[in-house]
């Protein structure tokens, strides 16, 4: 009896989260005529067409938006988890001036509101020529990832004990060859996590994303926000595009799913 | 942690982390702050105005409504995210093949880009043609929620729950799986009841995951933006415009440098205070 109580709140639980997720699905299948026929309203779509998911492979001004993004978001991870390694290797290890200080400084950038940032990055990245370019968007979203990989890190290489870096120093591995050929491999996992959380946190913002780019590196959120406005209701488009965005996630999160905690708690669980 | 040699030489590195914050944390800010003490015409011709821009914020009806409307928000998704959450987490099969399926469908909801969250939202609880709007409307309650304030509320308190309560519960249930086995026998071989269970060892054994979920999720909810500019775009009127609508509101909108920028000086330090307090509790559990 028990057992069955609990079953079923978190089953209840489960079909409240899907059930959104359900119908953007079921609209993506719809087409235009059947979505605005308020007569024709059902919990299934009548005639599934992949109309939708057509138009958006085929129309450059739709898949390109999955490029920009994916050109950004690729980029950031690349940035925030190569400077966050040694930084985290450094906090996890070592004591030194200011440390307590800077890691403060970091988690403060973790927390600051990016609207606060919008207008400054747009002259900044404007001033110095990055402006709508992947490379603007992925610096600016480095504000929270680095970090973020830096907390995360942390937290997977001071469960690494000590005793490996000292054993490596004895048997005379230099730095740099003990980091890169002991201690990289050894957080792995680690590395993947922080990876994954840049990915993450870069491909679901939207406000620096959007601001940040004009038409050459327009991101997918920003064209859907702006199709929703500008071609009245296409509303089995704009699903289509939000489905297509949950897919990355929905794919790679088995891998993680024992780190997802971990990781949305900057590492600290 | 006390086993840490004292090197000074780790800054290097640190630096590449130092430089590339620096740059982009720094000489942002330090733009708003120019701005937060200057008037400005236009053409680059700025003038020293002082603590006007502050004083005009802060006095103004229009950020004591946004400020209020924000702490409202904030604390309302913190009462029944986390209540909710660790709920779900308590009742989450332990072992086994579930565990995982479980796991990965809670996580759906976090790993969705805000503005589709947004999107998925309007088109769900649109009152003709969506699922949620449709059921209300048809139990006979009148509900539209570009039109009625409260219902606009609810809705966005209904989203943000289903977008972040998952975080609540995968950080209580990591706790929960933390706690040995031998706590649970000797809970037995006292006789204790699922409450005293419940009170007197997962509870306190939560402390640590429930204060980085609690601040955590005060800090992300403070800061919201893309979801309820998305759904309601800061309305009907201004109900629904919480600080950072307003914010960009006034910077990219309106253009008003002076006054946007003191608000993000305001806002930032309340954020920085928060961060402080968070970092503060985190690093006293770690230590206990």
């Amino acid at each position: 009896m028990k057992q069955f109580l609990k079953a079923t709140v978190t089953t209840v639980y489960i079909v409240f989260l899907l059930l959104p997720i359900y119908w953007l699905i079921s609209m993506s299948l719809r087409t235009t005529n059947e979505i605005l026929d308020t007569t024709k309203f059902s919990f299934f779509p009548r005639n599934i067409t992949f109309d939708s998911y057509n138009k958006i492979f085929t129309d450059p001004t739709w898949y390109m938006g999955y490029v920009h993004s994916l050109e950004y978001v690729g980029i950031n991870t690349m940035i925030s988890v190569a400077v966050a390694l040694p930084a985290a290797y450094a906090f996890s290890r070592y004591r030194f001036l200011g440390d307590k200080h800077l890691f403060f400084w970091l988690l403060s950038n973790r927390m600051a509101p990016p609207a606060v940032f919008v207008l400054p990055f747009y002259q900044l990245y404007s001033e110095v020529g990055l402006f709508d370019t992947p490379w603007a968007v992925a610096l600016a979203h480095t504000l929270f990832n680095v970090p973020l990989a830096v907390w995360i890190l942390e937290g997977f290489m001071s469960g690494v004990p000590k005793e490996l870096d000292e054993t490596a120093f004895v048997d005379g591995y230099s730095f740099p060859r003990f980091f890169f050929r002991i201690f990289v491999p050894t957080i792995g996992a680690g590395i993947g996590v922080a990876c994954f959380f840049c990915f993450m946190f870069s491909w679901v913002e939207l406000l620096l994303a959007k601001n940040l780019t004009r038409i050459a590196a327009k991101p997918i959120a920003a064209i859907m926000t702006k199709t929703a406005s500008a071609s009245g209701y296409e509303l089995g488009l704009l699903a289509a595009a939000g489905v297509l965005t949950i897919v990355p996630g929905a794919i790679v999160i088995y891998f993680v799913r024992n780190y997802i905690a971990k990781g949305f708690a900057l590492g600290r669980v | 942690m006390s086993a840490k040699t004292v090197n000074n030489k780790a800054w290097w590195l640190v630096l590449p982390v130092f430089v590339m914050v620096a740059f982009n944390a720094l000489i942002p800010l330090m733009t708003v702050v120019n701005y937060s003490v200057q008037e400005t015409f236009g053409d680059n011709i700025f003038s020293w105005s002082g603590v006007r821009w502050f004083q005009q914020v802060l006095q103004s009806d229009r950020f004591h409504g946004a400020l209020g409307r924000q702490l409202l928000f904030s604390g309302l998704v913190l009462l029944i995210e986390i209540p909710l959450g660790l709920f779900v987490a308590l009742n989450m099969p332990k072992k086994g093949f579930w565990v995982s399926v479980c796991l990965v469908l809670m996580s759906l909801p976090l790993l969705i880009p805000w503005n589709v969250v947004g999107s998925m939202w309007n088109i769900m609880a649109l009152p003709d043609i969506g699922l949620l709007g449709k059921a209300v409307n048809s139990l006979g309650i009148t509900y539209n929620y570009t039109r009625q304030p409260f219902a606009a509320w609810c809705t966005l308190i209904l989203m943000d729950v289903w977008h972040w309560t998952s975080l609540v519960t995968l950080l209580c249930y990591a706790g929960l799986v933390s706690i040995p086995d031998a706590y649970y026998q000797a809970a037995k071989i006292d006789g204790a009841g699922s409450w005293a269970i419940f009170r007197y060892i997962q509870l306190p054994k939560l402390r640590h995951v429930m204060t980085i979920a609690v601040l955590l999720r005060f800090m992300d909810s403070f800061m919201i933006y893309t979801e309820p500019q998305v759904m309601t775009g800061g309305g009907p009127g201004s109900s629904t415009t919480f600080l950072s609508i307003d914010l960009v509101k006034s910077a990219i909108g309106e253009f008003d440098l002076g006054p946007a920028a003191a608000l993000s000086i305001i806002y930032f330090l309340i954020i920085l205070a928060i961060s402080w307090l968070f970092y503060t509790l985190m690093m006293r559990n770690e230590e206990a």
